[in-house]
């Protein structure tokens, strides 16, 4: 394993040891270059810990996560979990590294289940054996697309790829989407640096303004508080939220189809 | 992630003191705040401190209990980890904050021995933790590492499948498939390949692609080769021929596929190879069967057609194209004497004959169908060359057919065609070849004729009046002049020759000679011939009206079909009636020959007419063979002499005496016979007299007075 995987080096942010001397040069060159880096990081996770219990409390039961990394802590099916046990989810990853090792871990566990796939691939996402298993089409369903789409150069049309996936869902599902980006002449210098070394060694990114993160939720009505830096989404606490969270690299929402 | 709970302590089972309690929650509220952020742990802000101040209480419970274990510090270190407080920082800043601030948070700030203790614990909590996340670590290093593998693995066997895959694809293809190098070195071949080429793999490892080349494959599939091989396609589709280890030929489609490497850059070519050569014979035999006569093998019409319509398709000014159009002479005689089969038998033989005359480059023998057959000079010089063809293929026809123990002559007619391609269709071509054809049937069969383009004008025209005519006498287009046969010995008019006109509303004023003969093919005579009777009969009766017993009668011709008609004697009966005419106002020309060469009925008919008073009279005497001793048998009243005699009566002194003479002995002749003697064709004083003094009883011609209108003959009757 030379280089360096996405699923990796953020595994190693977030505390793991799913990850290999590549993995772990690469991840602390950027914490270097930005220290902050680290809460960015975690502030993202939980998010989605966040957004999966909203999602849960509102009654959805399938869970599609589009990109859900390698299965550390606080993954999908364990957080929904703790509200019901018989929550159903299915992950999907293009690292087979990561789509192997969740399939060891998850083998016993029949509500969940992994897919490898490229999710711009819809169709083979969306017909795979294992949603047409596991989920029952007719429900609600919530899809996750956490700390994905920044992967996405518009190139590769991933407004299109949503509106697809929206397009499948019934009425009454959800959309849960976090994005790094900021408004123009906002970057900080260290997140500069820290991504064009992450871009150099793992892989490049594309940052997104709010309008431009906005656009993905066409089709659905953003619930509350709406779309926000990551940290201001429904926050458990106030000490959550830091002096930075207004200026925090990313934005967050959920939206529901109607 | 392999547990669904979460490790929290329960508060409740410490059974503290409320002071120490809200000390040890004091304690927990600021660890959480110095190990939040380190490492991702799955839950809020409240339920991390929730957490922290139940393993405070735990510890501040193994502070107070005797005897004093250190088992609960191990214990709480390895539940930090299970809680994925696993950045090392948290056991530093723990470690810090339980020497720092625990004691004092407790009120037992100077206790050496609860110092000791706390010592104690955060050893064990640092041993717990530290065997914790080792564990963790390596049990997260071992899981990844065999999901590396496993993925790995994954990708092999998928790959191998695939591989597995494509090998059989390649083996077992119906298709025959070769890769080679970019160079041309032939790298693979397939079963199919092989047996379609008949060489082994071997064998085709050895050879290049350009080995394949044939020598019948189009220039653009090497062509097209060439930039394949550069990169500027990335395929093509040919149609291309092999030659096979056997010497056989294998006739292929073939479709050339460029592989890429990563880069880009030309890399293999792939080609796929489909045996069509069954298919392709087959074509051809149908297409042979489609463009061939199955009786004499010839060409067929099809062919023919279409390489003539090539031929004409050549741009060039100079270009030219010869055509023999042929029919055998008297084929059908043949074929309904002899029957079919020898027919047929002559057919091949003729065909045969032909083929073998003429055959060679740029020239081709067809059989159009029945006895039809043509002959394609393509690229001809001129005339002459074709004329040569057709006069070869007449002599190559010459000597007898024996077939069946007949011997059979035969000949043949051909219609010769030859230009120039350009401002001319191969229709028109073949239009004219037809025509020529049916000329040299009409000039006397067993020759050619050659296309005369003045010829078939003609004939168009002709045809053209024969077609019109009908409509023409429906329409009023006919109208009769009249000529006076004046008598010479006192210049009266005696009598009235009708002669009728055509005012053709394209051609103009058209006299007898330009459609008489044509009428006479159609049959149009009759009508047309009772109508300028009725109207030379009406005329008649008007003057007979107007000067009585000075009034001339009309002389009307009678053509050859006429006179045979058995209608006549009714028809003139009935016209002379209704028009209230005495027959003897009413005089019939007729030819020598319709008189002369005829059977008795027609001669009947004349007698009637005779009986009934009609006058006879035989027009251009002399320029048949008269048979003179016959005339008196016949019922004539008047012999009109020829005008070709009145040359030699021109002038007094230049007179020709033959002429002279001739014309003397047939008023003689016709005189004794109690017949009249109109001359025809006088045009000048001198002929007048001289006839005069012959004692000719009459003349016509234009001393005396041109063809006019009826007034015309009015005003010489009125003597004006
Ligand atoms: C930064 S991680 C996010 C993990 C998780 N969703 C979270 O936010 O905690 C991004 C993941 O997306 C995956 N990914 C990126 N592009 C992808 C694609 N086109 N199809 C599927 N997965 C993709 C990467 O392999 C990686 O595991």
């Amino acid at each position: 394993m030379e280089r360096a995987s996405v699923a990796r080096v953020y595994d190693y942010w977030l505390g793991g040891a799913h990850n290999f001397a590549a993995d772990r040069a690469a991840a602390r060159q950027a914490l270097e270059a930005m220290p902050e880096l680290k809460s960015v990081i975690l502030t993202n996770r939980a998010f989605l810990r966040r957004a999966v219990r909203y999602l849960a409390s509102v009654g959805i039961r399938q869970f599609l996560d589009l990109g859900s990394g390698i299965p550390t802590v606080g993954n999908v099916h364990e957080v929904a979990g703790q509200v019901d046990p018989t929550t159903r989810v299915v992950y999907v990853d293009i690292d087979p590294v990561a789509v192997a090792h969740g399939r060891a871990i998850l083998a016993e566990d029949p509500n969940v289940t992994m897919v490898r796939a490229d999710v711009r691939d819809t169709a083979s996402v969306l017909e795979s054996a294992e949603i047409r298993k596991l989920f029952d089409p007719t429900e609600p369903v919530a899809v996750l697309m956490i700390a994905l789409l920044h992967f996405m150069p518009d190139e590769t049309d991933p407004y299109g790829m949503v509106a697809t996936y929206r397009d499948s869902m019934p009425s009454g599902s959800y959309l849960a989407v976090s994005h790094a980006g900021f408004e123009s002449g906002e970057e900080p210098f260290g997140w500069r640096r820290a991504r064009d070394l992450y871009e150099r060694q793992v892989t490049p990114m594309t940052n997104r303004t709010g309008a431009e993160f906005a656009r993905f939720f066409e089709g659905f009505d953003l619930v509350e508080p709406g779309q926000v830096r990551i940290p201001l989404w429904r926050p458990d606490s106030p000490d959550d939220v830091e002096e930075t969270a207004a200026r925090y690299p990313g934005f967050g929402a959920v939206g529901r189809k109607p | 992630m392999t547990d669904r709970t979460f490790h929290s302590v329960s508060p409740s089972a410490t059974g503290l003191d409320p002071a120490v309690l809200a000390g040890a929650e004091s304690f927990a509220r600021s660890w959480a705040t110095a190990v939040i952020g380190s490492s991702y742990v799955p839950m809020t802000r409240a339920e991390v401190a929730d957490h922290l101040r139940a393993l405070t209480e735990l510890l501040v419970g193994a502070l107070y209990t005797n005897p004093f274990r250190t088992a609960p510090g191990y214990d709480i270190g390895t539940r930090l980890v299970e809680a994925h407080f696993t950045s090392t920082d948290t056991l530093g800043r723990t470690v810090q904050l339980l020497g720092d601030d625990l004691l004092t948070a407790l009120g037992l700030a100077g206790d050496e021995r609860m110092r000791s203790r706390l010592a104690a614990l955060q050893g064990a909590l640092a041993a717990g933790y530290s065997r914790a996340l080792r564990e963790r670590t390596l049990a997260e290093q071992e899981a990844i590492r065999a999901a590396v593998l496993d993925a790995r693995d994954q990708a092999e066997t998928a790959l191998r499948a695939s591989e597995a895959r494509f090998r059989a694809m390649f083996t077992e293809a119906a298709i025959g498939i070769g890769i080679a190098a970019i160079d041309g070195t032939i790298l693979d071949v397939n079963q199919s390949l092989q047996d379609m080429l008949g060489y082994t793999v071997e064998e085709m490892r050895a050879r290049n692609v350009r080995d394949l080349m044939h020598p019948e494959d189009a220039a653009s599939v090497w062509r097209l080769y060439d930039q394949l091989i550069r990169g500027e396609c990335d395929h093509y589709r040919a149609e291309k021929r092999f030659n096979r280890a056997d010497g056989e030929q294998v006739w292929t489609h073939l479709t050339l596929s460029l592989v890429r490497d990563d880069h880009g850059e030309p890399q293999y070519q792939v080609a796929m190879i489909e045996d069509v050569t069954d298919r392709h014979l087959l074509q051809n035999r149908l297409r042979f069967q489609a463009l061939h006569d199955p009786l004499t093998g010839l060409p067929n019409r099809a062919l023919f057609l279409e390489r003539l319509g090539k031929a004409f398709n050549v741009r060039s000014p100079r270009a030219r194209v010869g055509l023999c159009y042929l029919d055998l002479d008297g084929f059908k005689v043949i074929n309904d004497s002899l029957g079919h089969d020898i027919g047929d038998q002559l057919l091949i033989e003729v065909g045969r004959r032909l083929d073998s005359s003429v055959a060679g480059e740029g020239r081709l023998v067809a059989r159009m169908g029945g006895d039809e057959f043509v002959i394609l000079v393509e690229g001809s010089a001129g005339t002459q060359d074709i004329v040569e063809v057709a006069d070869r293929v007449l002599r190559t026809l010459e000597g007898p057919v024996r077939i069946g123990g007949h011997e059979l002559s035969i000949s043949a007619s051909i219609g010769i065609v030859e230009r120039a391609v350009a401002g001319t269709t191969a229709a028109e071509q073949m239009r004219d070849a037809d025509i020529t054809l049916y000329w040299a049937k009409a000039d006397g069969k067993s020759r050619w004729a050659l296309y005369d383009p003045e010829r078939n004008a003609r004939e168009v025209a002709r045809f053209t009046l024969s077609a019109t005519m009908p409509a023409a006498l429906e329409r009023d287009e006919f109208y009769v002049d009249y000529q006076p046969l004046v008598r010479l010995e006192d210049s009266t008019v005696v009598g009235v020759e009708a002669l009728v006109r055509w005012q053709h509303p394209e051609f103009g004023r058209l006299a007898p000679d330009r459609f008489i003969e044509l009428a006479e093919e159609t049959g149009l005579i009759v009508p047309l011939g009772r109508w300028v009777l009725r109207k030379a009969c009406e005329q008649a009766r008007r003057w007979l009206v107007e000067f009585g017993d000075s009034a001339p009668f009309v002389s009307v011709n009678l053509a050859v079909r006429q006179s045979r008609d058995p209608e006549l004697v009714r028809d003139v009966r009935r016209i002379l009636d209704e028009c209230e005419l005495p027959p003897t106002h009413l005089q019939l020309e007729l030819t020598e020959s319709a008189i002369m060469g005829t059977a008795d009925e027609p001669l009947e008919a004349l007698r009637s007419l005779s009986d009934m008073g009609v006058r006879i009279a035989i027009d251009d005497f002399g320029t048949g063979y008269s048979n003179l001793a016959y005339l008196r048998h016949l019922p004539v009243h008047e012999l009109k002499v020829a005008g070709s005699f009145m040359e030699g009566l021109r002038a007094a002194d230049g007179a020709d005496p033959v002429d002279a003479q001739i014309v003397a002995t047939l008023v003689q002749l016709a005189h004794a016979l109690d017949l009249t003697v109109t001359a025809e064709g006088v045009e000048t004083p001198a002929q007048a007299e001289r006839l005069r003094r012959i004692g000719c009883d009459a003349g016509q011609g234009w001393f005396f007075a041109r063809p006019g209108p009826p007034e015309d003959i009015d005003r010489l009757l009125h003597g004006d």
